[in-house]
Formats: C-alpha cells, sequence, structure tokens
C-alpha cells in the first residue's frame, strides 16, 4: 500500500449515514481557496515598488508586465482543467483536491521565491504555470461528485460550489491587504511573506477540504428520489465518453455559448470601475466606482447560486436563452442609459450582466450532466473551460481595443462604449441560434455496456496517459 | 442508503463546523464587501 493510498478513490467512498450536505462545504473549501485568484490585483500596485518602496524604481516591474500573471494563471487553468479532467474523474475528487492543493500553495510559494529574487519569470512560473494547475484541476475536482450526490438538484449543488469561486475574492483582498500592512517596513513592501503566508492557509483549507469529500457508494439515491427511468427530451440517462462528447455538436453549441457569455461579462468586470466614471463623468467618482465594482462581484457571486438553482426548476436550455435574451436586452439599454444619464438604470444593467456572467459557469456543469451523463462530467467540463481562456482574450479586447479606437477617432469618452456594447448585444444574438440548436445527443455516442467503457478506457488511455497521468 | 445523519454517520456538530469552516469567512468577506459597495450610493 503505497503512502498515498488515501487519496485513492476507493478510500473515499461514503458509509452508510454520510450526509451529503458535507459536500457543498467540502468543495467550498477548494472553490474560496481559488477564488482568491479574482483578487490578485491587490498585489500589482505594491510589486511595482518591490524595489523603490514608496515609488516605483527603474528596475521595478511595471502593471502591463504584472498583468501577465493573471492572465497566464487563467489560461493555465483553462488547459490544465481539460488535459487533466480525465485524470481527475478517474482519480477521484480527494487526489484531485489535495494535487490542487499542493499546486495552489507551491504556486505561491515560487511566487514568493520570485518577488524575493525579483525575478518575474519565476513570478509566472510560480503563480501563472504552476498554480495555475491548481486552479483548474481545483476547479473540475468536486463538480461530478457533487451532481453524484444531488442528482435531484445538480444545478444548485454545483452553483454553490462554483459561487465559491466567485467569492474567493471577498475573502482574498481583505486577507492580503492586511497581510501586507503586516509585513511592510520602511525598506519592505512585504508581498513576498505575504505570499507564503497566504500559501500556508490556503493548503490547509484546500487539505481540509480533501478529507471532508466522500463520493456516494455505488447505487446509493437520495431518500425518497426516483431516478427517471427514461431519458427525457434534454435529460439523458446515458453516459459519454470524454473523447465522443468532443465529438458530438452539442459540446461545441455549449462551448460558444458559454464563452459569449462569459465574454459579455469578463470584457466589463475588467474595465467596471474606468467605464462607469467615463460614461457618468462627474456622476460616478472614484470611490463609488470601486463601490459599484464591489456590488459586481457581489452579484457575481450571488448569480451562480441563484441561476443555477433556477436551472433546476426552468431547464438548463431555457436558462441559457434566458441568458441570451436579458443580455441583449441589457446590453442594448447600456448606451440609453448613458444618454439619459441615468445611473440607476445604468448599474442595474451592469448587475443583471454580472449576475448572468456567473450564472453561466455555475450552471454549465448541470447542462453537461444533462446532455452527456454523469459519468464523464468532470472531464467533459474540464475540456469546456477551454472556452473561459478564448474568453479571457476576447472579452478584454473587444472592451479595450474598441474604446482606445474610438477615442482616438474622436468619439467623446462618455459613448466610447457604445459599439461595443451593440457588438456584445449581437454576441448574444448568436449565443441564442446556438442554443436553440441543441438536440439530445445521438445514441450512437451513448456508453452501452460496463465492456464498452473498459474498451474506451483503454483505447484512448494508452495514448492519453502521460498527458493525463 | 438514506440521506440524514442516523445510525453512525454525519453528526450535526460535523455538519455545523463544516458549514461554519467556510461560511464565517465568506460572510465576513461578503459584509466587507457589502461597505465598500455602499459608498456607491453616497
Amino acid at each position: 500500500m503505497s503512502l498515498f493510498s488515501f487519496l485513492d478513490r476507493s478510500r473515499t467512498i461514503a458509509k452508510p449515514g454520510f450526509s451529503r450536505w458535507m459536500v457543498p462545504p467540502a468543495a467550498l473549501c477548494i472553490h474560496l481557496c481559488i477564488g482568491q485568484a479574482y483578487a490578485f490585483s491587490v498585489f500589482n500596485l505594491p510589486m511595482t515598488k518591490l524595489v523603490g518602496i514608496t515609488q516605483s524604481a527603474p528596475d521595478d516591474w511595471n502593471l502591463p508586465e504584472l498583468g501577465w500573471i493573471f492572465s497566464i494563471g487563467i489560461f493555465v487553468l483553462g488547459f490544465s482543467a481539460a488535459i487533466f479532467g480525465r485524470w481527475v474523474e478517474e482519480g477521484g475528487p480527494r487526489r484531485a483536491m489535495f494535487t490542487a492543493a499542493l499546486c495552489w500553495a507551491v504556486g505561491f510559494l515560487i511566487a514568493a521565491f520570485g518577488v524575493y529574487i525579483h525575478n518575474l519569470w519565476v513570478v509566472y512560473f510560480g503563480y501563472g504555470l504552476v498554480g495555475g494547475c491548481g486552479l483548474g484541476i481545483g476547479y473540475i475536482s468536486p463538480v461530478s461528485t457533487l451532481i453524484k450526490w444531488f442528482p435531484d438538484r445538480p444545478g444548485m449543488a454545483t452553483g454553490m460550489a462554483i459561487m465559491g469561486f466567485g467569492g474567493g475574492a471577498f475573502i482574498a483582498s481583505p486577507l492580503s491587504v492586511w497581510l501586507m500592512s503586516k509585513f511592510s517596513t520602511p525598506t519592505h513592501v512585504g508581498v513576498a511573506e505575504t505570499f507564503i503566508v497566504m500559501g500556508a492557509i490556503y493548503f490547509v483549507f484546500m487539505i481540509v477540504g480533501a478529507f471532508i469529500v466522500r463520493v456516494p457508494a455505488p447505487g446509493w439515491k437520495p431518500e425518497g428520489y426516483t431516478p427517471p427511468l427514461r431519458a427525457s427530451k434534454l435529460i439523458t440517462t446515458s453516459d459519454v465518453f470524454v473523447y465522443d462528447a468532443l465529438k458530438t455538436p452539442q459540446f461545441w453549441f455549449i462551448w460558444v455559448v458559454l464563452c459569449i457569455n462569459v465574454t459579455a461579462g469578463i470584457g466589463v468586470i475588467g474595465q467596471a470601475s474606468a467605464m462607469s466614471q467615463e460614461m457618468f463623468p462627474g456622476k460616478i467618482t472614484a470611490v463609488a466606482a470601486a463601490g459599484f465594482v464591489g456590488l459586481m462581484s457581489l452579484f457575481n457571486m450571488a448569480g451562480r447560486f441563484f441561476w443555477a438553482s433556477t436551472s433546476d426548476y426552468i431547464g438548463r436550455k431555457n436558462t441559457y436563452f434566458v441568458f441570451m435574451v436579458l443580455g441583449f436586452i441589457m446590453y442594448c439599454t447600456v448606451p440609453y442609459t448613458g444618454s439619459i444619464a441615468s445611473v440607476v438604470a445604468f448599474v442595474c444593467c451592469f448587475l443583471v450582466i454580472i449576475s448572468m456572467y456567473g450564472g453561466g459557469f455555475a450552471t454549465v456543469p448541470a447542462y453537461l450532466r444533462d446532455m452527456f451523463g454523469t459519468r464523464y462530467v468532470g472531464a467533459i467540463h474540464g475540456w469546456l473551460i477551454t472556452a473561459w481562456s478564448m474568453a479571457g482574450i476576447f472579452g478584454p479586447v473587444l472592451v479595450n481595443y474598441i474604446r482606445e479606437y474610438n477615442v482616438t477617432h474622436g468619439v467623446p469618452k462618455a459613448q466610447a462604449y457604445n459599439v461595443t456594447m451593440y457588438i456584445m448585444a449581437g454576441l448574444f444574438v448568436i449565443g441564442f441560434i446556438c442554443n436553440a440548436l441543441i438536440k439530445a445527443v445521438n445514441e450512437r455516442y451513448h456508453m452501452r455496456t460496463d465492456s464498452d467503457v473498459e474498451r474506451a478506457q483503454m483505447q484512448v488511455g494508452a495514448a492519453a496517459k502521460p498527458a493525463g497521468a | 442508503m438514506a440521506d440524514s445523519n442516523q445510525h453512525t454517520g454525519t453528526t450535526a456538530l460535523q455538519l455545523t463546523l463544516a458549514w461554519a469552516f467556510v461560511g464565517i469567512p465568506l460572510t465576513l468577506g461578503v459584509i466587507q464587501t457589502l461597505i465598500n459597495a455602499m459608498k456607491l450610493f453616497q
């Protein structure tokens, strides 16, 4: 028996009497920690003064250079989720959570070393690459486990966990600021020490989650729950192998829908402060804009739980129809709110948009479950997360570059975002069409027997082992 | 298998501790963010 046998899936099978309500806190232990990524910007300014201390020195790093740390992290998140998805699914949640904790903590430690020796490439490697793998593995690790524990309410269950990713910044932001204030001296900024302490705290927090988590015993079902004997129109009772799912049009339609939904949200998240001040000069101050950003974060988090839970009642496809229609209306309305100088209408529009941004993330695992079954939903979700990586490029480009183009061509700043808003609205039309095209997966992709499953695993496993191991 | 904390399984204390472990820091963070967000209306 190996040293790490306690991480095996077989060691995590729940004993009779285990409450499934222990699993969401386990998932939250992971997501609240990796959600720190959203708060990384609190380090940006202090990291521009590591040499100069009170102000940036010529040898100090600049903001665009530092911006790459977050970008690499999110990019690696998407691709590590795709590459390690099958490994996560087959190895069980505890092994995945433990690995995610290790990557995330070690990423912080390497980044701290990079800050200490003042080498940005080491920080990119630590937080971006190693930490990014922790982000990707951690993000998908509890998803399929939650879906298996909550077959009656999969949207609500995954919504709870993914809500944690949105909420992680609420904890990380004040914690980072407080730690830096404790470690800073007149000759030292205290970023490296803060990274070390945060890495240690997150490791402990995530390990607690890894030890709490359990998978249901085979054949387990919630008390009083009767699984449907026949597949309904858009909810399958069969399973699709992860690499077969990638061959279906349904997977790519959902990929496009998610990509559009994320593009629409991620572009404004980064620019919300500047955009609100430029569209309402004199009405929204810098302090008020910071409040607006905080409010958006809250709606981002709450939307994850609200929309995912709602999808259990109205269906996944209808939920995305709501996102696309409401998103279209909201984005078309934003330029009008600027023209009538209505701050309240402007804020309401963006709060709805951002709640749907979070809701899109939280609802999609259940959408995949409906389409492809439970067995490989975590691995399929891993591949779908690449849509996030792509949106991370599209969104900011659409908002920043079009605004820049308009401003340099003489468009007043208050109207510089209008074209972007209409483009976003147009994207929602494409998303609506893609969502409408999603039908049940063709039966030829369904796994039929256990021997089918084993054969598929052996075929692909032989080729994918080096990457997935 | 029942979804309950009967038998020798999960106790109410374990459930409370698990939820408090994640709930308390999250609630504190949300309150702090809400306080900051109120600046929008000042």
